[in-house]
């Protein structure tokens, strides 16, 4: 959304325009919902939060002063309220195990594609990627084999992939809107490609790809 | 050898690669990095898998709302408008 047609929207949003609403509906509402899924128990609150949450754009909108997009400004009241929601629930929020993200071993490619430690060139390749196709890659099947591997990932990496490469979301506003860090949204963003990766390799190149990631 | 010129394993290289998209490699890991792609097919190879996933993954249909949940919001939308005025 440009900067010129939101402040339209915001604007069209001030004088009661349904229509704006509905375009704001339609482009962050399905989001909406599953950002909020990944912080309260059930679909039913997380329904609640998003109703609340539109609730609180409506009202809020006179005093909103565009110091950030209005995606973010409204992202950032739908976490905030799906986080009170989720604790006083007590469900356990996938992004509260990110402090320790850094420290699990999960490496992106299965170490035994790898020269070891007494080869003459360790972490060298020993089973390379080769090149994939192109005109496959953009295939209807192709593009079911990823769509697959995205839904089998752990929810943070699931949520962090949807937003930045199926929806094109920059670093900042993922990191911003799941309150978590540049660096956190980073990490889980890089597991999810590189499990994505392997499974399209499975699919492409089956005889090079053993059980990677 | 001093630690700029230390040479990257392919086996670290395949982890900084979303780094090395998002522009947060230190100036050194950077340089690091391209030199290494630059003289290494199959560390180029696997960079550019990983550009086509990003790219395949851009090309999936994002969700849409539920059509009733839609309807229920707009309702919402006509009810605040109401009270407002």
């Amino acid at each position: 959304m440009t900067e010129s047609h939101e402040q339209e929207l915001v604007q069209r949003l001030r004088d009661g325009d349904e229509s704006a609403f509905a375009e704001l509906i339609d482009a962050y509402g399905a989001t909406m919902l599953r950002v909020a899924q990944m912080f309260v128990r059930d679909r039913a609150s997380a329904e609640e939060v998003v109703q609340e949450t539109w609730l609180a754009v409506i009202n809020g909108i006179e005093r909103f002063e565009g110091r950030s997009s209005l995606k973010t400004w409204l992202f950032r009241i739908l976490t905030n309220r799906a986080k009170t929601r989720g604790q006083r629930d007590g469900r356990t929020v996938p992004f509260s195990s990110l402090a320790g993200a850094g420290e699990e071993d999960e490496p992106s490619v299965d170490p035994d594609r790898f020269l070891g430690a007494d080869s003459a060139e360790p972490g060298a390749w020993a089973a390379p990627p080769r090149a994939w196709p192109q005109d496959k890659i953009l295939e209807k099947e192709t593009l079911g084999v990823i769509q697959m591997a995205i839904e089998e990932l752990p929810d943070a990496q699931r949520e962090v992939i949807r937003l930045r490469d199926v929806e094109g979301w920059t670093p900042m506003e993922v990191a911003d809107a799941l309150e978590i860090t540049d660096g956190n949204q980073r990490v889980l963003l890089h597991r999810a490609r590189s499990k994505v990766r392997a499974a399209l390799e499975r699919y492409l190149d089956p005889d090079i790809a053993g059980g990677t990631a | 050898m001093s630690l700029l010129t230390r040479p990257l394993p392919c086996q670290e290289l395949v982890e900084l690669v979303t780094a090395y998209f998002d522009g947060s490699l230190s100036w050194t890991d950077r340089r690091r990095f391209r030199r290494h792609i630059g003289g290494c097919d199959n560390c180029a190879a696997y960079v550019e898998q990983m550009r086509l996933v990003i790219k395949a993954s851009g090309r999936l249909t994002e969700d849409d709302i539920d059509p009733a949940a839609r309807e229920e919001l707009l309702e919402a939308f006509r009810g605040w408008k109401d009270e407002r005025a």
